[in-house]
C-alpha cells in the first residue's frame, strides 16, 4: 500500500473551493477535506497556500519519439511535462514515421505506460501525414484513440477533410486541425505584416489561418464531425470558432501560450527560438487572445511543446524548423496571463486540467489504452492524478536546467510567477518542490 | 538609432541617423582621392584580418570589398563557399567559429537568409559583421554607394564637394525606385539611406512587387510611372529577382519591360538632370533599354566605382573605430 497526504491546499473543484486535505491510498484520492487518521508511513505534503488540483493535461505535445530522440524522447517528455504539473499529455502523430497506424500507436503507448505519465497518443488524419488518403482511423479508434490530426500541416484538400469527418462523425472521434492553408502561406517564416516586410522575411499571412478555420467551421457544418482547432492565434480565428459553438456546432478550441505571450516583434533579432507556426501575430491579436482566456472563451490552453536539436535552431530564420518548448513554463504563464491573480484557480483548471481531459476523452480511465482518469472534481474515489501549484511563488525559468532534451525554450530569462510544486501522478508522487522526486 | 557604425557593426540601414551616413560619405570622399593615387594603399589597417564570406554569388560587392580591405592594408581571408565544409552541412555557427578561431577583426558576410548576419555577430560578438546582402532584408553598403553617388554628382553640378554639401543637395530630392520592392534588400536599404538624408522616396511597381504592407513604409507609391519620369531627380531601377519567386509575380519578363522597362521611348520623358541607377546585376532589356542603359543620364559605371571607398570607409569606421588614425 501507498500513501500521500497533502495538507492544507486550497481544494479547486468543479465549481468550489475549500482548504483543506487530499488523502490517496493506492493511486486514488481516498478523502478530501478532513481526513482524519492517515495510516503509518503516510508522506506528508505541505500544500499551505497552494492550489490543489487535478493533474494538468496538455492536448498538444511533440514528444519525437520514433525518429527525431535527439530532440525529446516519450520519457525526457514525461519529465518535462510532470515537471511542468502535467499528469498526462497527448503525444502528436508527427514523428518519422508518422503514427498512422495500430502498430505505431502501440508502441508510443508501450513506451508512454513506462512513463509516471499517461501518454495519449493523437493518430494521423492521413497516411504518412501526407494529405492524400485516409489513415486507418477505425483501427486506431479501437485500440483507444480518441484524437486525429495531421498537425504540423493542416488537411488541405476540403474534399479529403470532408470525407474525414463524415468517417469520424460515427466512430466517436474528433479531429484536431492545424488551420493554415499552405499555399496562402507561402513559405513564410513569421506573421505577414509591417514587421515581415521590414525584416525581409516571407510572411505566413493570419488569412491562410482563418480561411482553414472558416472551411472547417463549415465542414463541420456540413458533416456532423467533431473538430478541435488547435492553437489559434489570431482574434478572428477565435471569435469564429467561438460563434460555431455557440451555434451548437461540435466545436472545441485550444490556444498555445506563445500565442498569448509574444508578439511578432519578438522575431525582429531573427532569433529561430521565436519561429513557429501559426506565427507570432501583432499585439491586437495576443491581446484578444487574453481576452477570451480571462473570459472563459477558450477550451484549452495547450503548449504546442516542439523540442528541436540546438543545431537546428542555429540555422538562419528562414530554414529553421519551427515550434518551441513550453510544458514547463505554461502553467506559470497561463497564470500571469490571467492576470496573476489568486482569484483565477477555477479558470486556471478548466483551462489546463478539465478542459483538455474533455476535449481528448481523458476523463475516465481506459483500460485497453491504461490510462487513469485525468481532470476530475477533486474528490474521494478518482483516480489520483493532481498537482499542487503555488500561485505567489516567484521564479526565473533557465532553458540550462530544463527536464526536456531540447533548450529552444523562448522563456530563458523570463520573470515567471506562480510554480508547481508538486505532481502527483496515477498517484505517485513524481515531482515535489518542483523537481522530480 | 545609430548616430555612428564607428567601431560596430553594420548590419542593416534601419534606423542609421543622417548624421551616421554623412559620417560615412565623409569618410569615403578621403578614400576616392587614394583610388587615384598611383599607390592606392594607406595603411589604416594593417595587420587587421577581413574575413569575406559569401555563400551567395556575388561579382561587384565581393571584389569592391576584398579590394577595399586591401587598400586598407588588410589581410583577406577569402571563404569559397562552394569549396567549403558548408557544403557538407556545417552550421553557420560552427563556419563562423571556424573562422574566428583563424583570428579575424571583421568579416563581411552575403547571404541568401534575411537576418543571417544579425545571427553571425551573435555568435561572434568580438567580431565586427558587415552585411554584404541578407536575403531580402538589407545590403547597408550598397544603400550608402548610391547615396555616396547622388551626392557626388549633385555636388560636381552645384560647383560644390560632396564633404561640404553635406546632407544639403538631398533635402526635398525626389527619388524614384522602380521595379521590384518586394523582394530587394536595396530597395529596403536605398530607402532608409534616401530618407533618413531628406530626400522624398516614391516608388512605382506592378502591385504584386511591392510589399504587403507599403502603406507603412515611408515612401509615396505613383500612381503614373510615366508622369513620375518627367519630375524625378533620381531614377533608381531594381532587377527583377528571378532567385527568389519573382517571376511568378509578373505574368511575364515582357509585360514587365513593357508596363515597368525604362524603355526608349520612357527615357525621352526624363529631364535633362535626371540620374538614372542601378545597383547591378543590370538584365538589358528587361528593366533597362541596352540603350538607355549607356546613356550619359545614367550614372551606374559610377556606382561600380563608388563601390570601393564606401567599402573602404565602412570597414575603416566600423574595425578602426578610433578617430584619429589617418588617411594619408
Amino acid at each position: 500500500m501507498s500513501s500521500l497526504v497533502l495538507r492544507q491546499g486550497l481544494v479547486v473543484g468543479e465549481t468550489t473551493h475549500e482548504v483543506g486535505d487530499v488523502l490517496v491510498i493506492d493511486g486514488r484520492i481516498a478523502a478530501v477535506g478532513d481526513v482524519g487518521e492517515v495510516p503509518t508511513g503516510t508522506k506528508e505534503i505541505d500544500a499551505s497556500g497552494c492550489w490543489l488540483g487535478p493533474g494538468l493535461v496538455d492536448l498538444h505535445t511533440h514528444l519525437r519519439e520514433p525518429g527525431r530522440e535527439e530532440a525529446e524522447t516519450i520519457e525526457s517528455g514525461a519529465f518535462a511535462g510532470a515537471v511542468g504539473g502535467f499528469t498526462a499529455l497527448v503525444a502528436m502523430p508527427n514523428t518519422e514515421p508518422a503514427l498512422d497506424n495500430v502498430a505505431l500507436v502501440s508502441y508510443v503507448l508501450d513506451r508512454g505506460a513506462r512513463t509516471p505519465l499517461d501518454i495519449a497518443v493523437a493518430g494521423a488524419i492521413t497516411v504518412g501525414r501526407q494529405g492524400e488518403m485516409l489513415a486507418p482511423i477505425a483501427e486506431m479508434a479501437a485500440l483507444g484513440v480518441r484524437l486525429f490530426t495531421d498537425d504540423g500541416i493542416g488537411v488541405q484538400n476540403p474534399s479529403l477533410m470532408r470525407r474525414a469527418l463524415t468517417y469520424a462523425r460515427p466512430l466517436g472521434v474528433r479531429l484536431a486541425q492545424h488551420c493554415e492553408d499552405e499555399q496562402l502561406a507561402n513559405g513564410g517564416s513569421m506573421n505577414e505584416g509591417a514587421v515581415s516586410s521590414r525584416l525581409g522575411l516571407v510572411g505566413r499571412p493570419a488569412l491562410a489561418e482563418e480561411l482553414m478555420v472558416l472551411r472547417d467551421i463549415e465542414l463541420v457544418r456540413l458533416t456532423g464531425g467533431a473538430v478541435h482547432f488547435l492553437h489559434l492565434s489570431t482574434a478572428r480565428s477565435v471569435a469564429m470558432v467561438v460563434q460555431a459553438r455557440e451555434e451548437g456546432l461540435p466545436v472545441t478550441f485550444e490556444v498555445a501560450p506563445h500565442h498569448f505571450t509574444f508578439d511578432e516583434t519578438a522575431c525582429d533579432g531573427f532569433d529561430p527560438l521565436f519561429k513557429v507556426h501559426p506565427p507570432l501575430r501583432p499585439a491586437r491579436d495576443v491581446h484578444a487572445i487574453r481576452e477570451a482566456l480571462r473570459s472563459g472563451l477558450v477550451d484549452a490552453v495547450a503548449t504546442d511543446h516542439a523540442p528541436h536539436a540546438p543545431e537546428l535552431k542555429d540555422l538562419p530564420f528562414d530554414e529553421a524548423p519551427a515550434g518551441m518548448l513550453g510544458l514547463e513554463h505554461v502553467a506559470s504563464l497561463t497564470y500571469e496571463a490571467l492576470g496573476a491573480s489568486p482569484g483565477t484557480a477555477h479558470l486556471f483548471f478548466t483551462l489546463l486540467s478539465r478542459g483538455p481531459a474533455r476535449v481528448a476523452q481523458l476523463r475516465n480511465s481506459d483500460a485497453r489504452v491504461r490510462h487513469s482518469g485525468h481532470g476530475g472534481a477533486v474528490v474521494a474515489g478518482e483516480d489520483a492524478n493532481l498537482v499542487v501549484f503555488d500561485p505567489h511563488q516567484q521564479w526565473t525559468a533557465h532553458s540550462a536546467t530544463l527536464q526536456s532534451r531540447a533548450m529552444n525554450s523562448p522563456y530563458d530569462g523570463r520573470e515567471l510567477v506562480g510554480k508547481v510544486r508538486a505532481t502527483i501522478a496515477k498517484g505517485q508522487l513524481v515531482v515535489n518542490d518542483g523537481v522530480l522526486v | 538609432m545609430t548616430n555612428s557604425i564607428r567601431g560596430g557593426n553594420l548590419l542593416s540601414l534601419d534606423g542609421v541617423t543622417r548624421e551616421a551616413i554623412i559620417e560615412v560619405l565623409d569618410t569615403a570622399e578621403s578614400f576616392v582621392e587614394v583610388n587615384r593615387r598611383s599607390i592606392k594603399k594607406v595603411p589604416a589597417l594593417k595587420g587587421r584580418v577581413v574575413a569575406s564570406l559569401f555563400f551567395e554569388e556575388s561579382t561587384r560587392t565581393r571584389l569592391s570589398f576584398e579590394t577595399a580591405a586591401k587598400r586598407l592594408s588588410a589581410d583577406v581571408l577569402s571563404l569559397a563557399v562552394a569549396s567549403s565544409s558548408v557544403k557538407k552541412g556545417e552550421s553557420l555557427r560552427d563556419t563562423i567559429a571556424t573562422i574566428d578561431a583563424l583570428g579575424i577583426d571583421a568579416v563581411v558576410m552575403r547571404h541568401q537568409s534575411s537576418g543571417a548576419a544579425l545571427q553571425v555577430s551573435r555568435y561572434v560578438p568580438h567580431v565586427r559583421v558587415i552585411n554584404a546582402g541578407d536575403g531580402l532584408h538589407q545590403h547597408p553598403t550598397q544603400g550608402l554607394l548610391d547615396a555616396f553617388t547622388v551626392r557626388q554628382v549633385l555636388a560636381e553640378r552645384h560647383g560644390t564637394t560632396g564633404v561640404e554639401s553635406g546632407a544639403e543637395l538631398f533635402d526635398g530630392l525626389r527619388v524614384l525606385i522602380v521595379g521590384d520592392i518586394r523582394h530587394s534588400r536595396v530597395a529596403r536599404s536605398d530607402i532608409a539611406a534616401y530618407t533618413a538624408l531628406g530626400a522624398q522616396v516614391h516608388v512605382a511597381a506592378p502591385g504584386t512587387l511591392l510589399p504587403e504592407d507599403i502603406e507603412n513604409w515611408p515612401v509615396t507609391v505613383v500612381d503614373d510611372f510615366e508622369d513620375a519620369l518627367q519630375w524625378a531627380d533620381v531614377v533608381g531601377l531594381l532587377r527583377l529577382q528571378r532567385e527568389r519567386g519573382s517571376g511568378s509575380f509578373v505574368p511575364s519578363l515582357g509585360e514587365f519591360t513593357t508596363t515597368y522597362g525604362l524603355t526608349v521611348e520612357r527615357a525621352r520623358l526624363l529631364r535633362p538632370s535626371t540620374v538614372v541607377m542601378h545597383p547591378g546585376p543590370m538584365i538589358r532589356g528587361v528593366e533597362i533599354d541596352s540603350r538607355v542603359a549607356d546613356l550619359p543620364a545614367s550614372i551606374i559605371e559610377r556606382q561600380v566605382a563608388n563601390g570601393v571607398p564606401i567599402r573602404m570607409a565602412v570597414l575603416y569606421l566600423t574595425v578602426a573605430g578610433s578617430k584619429e588614425e589617418v588617411v594619408s
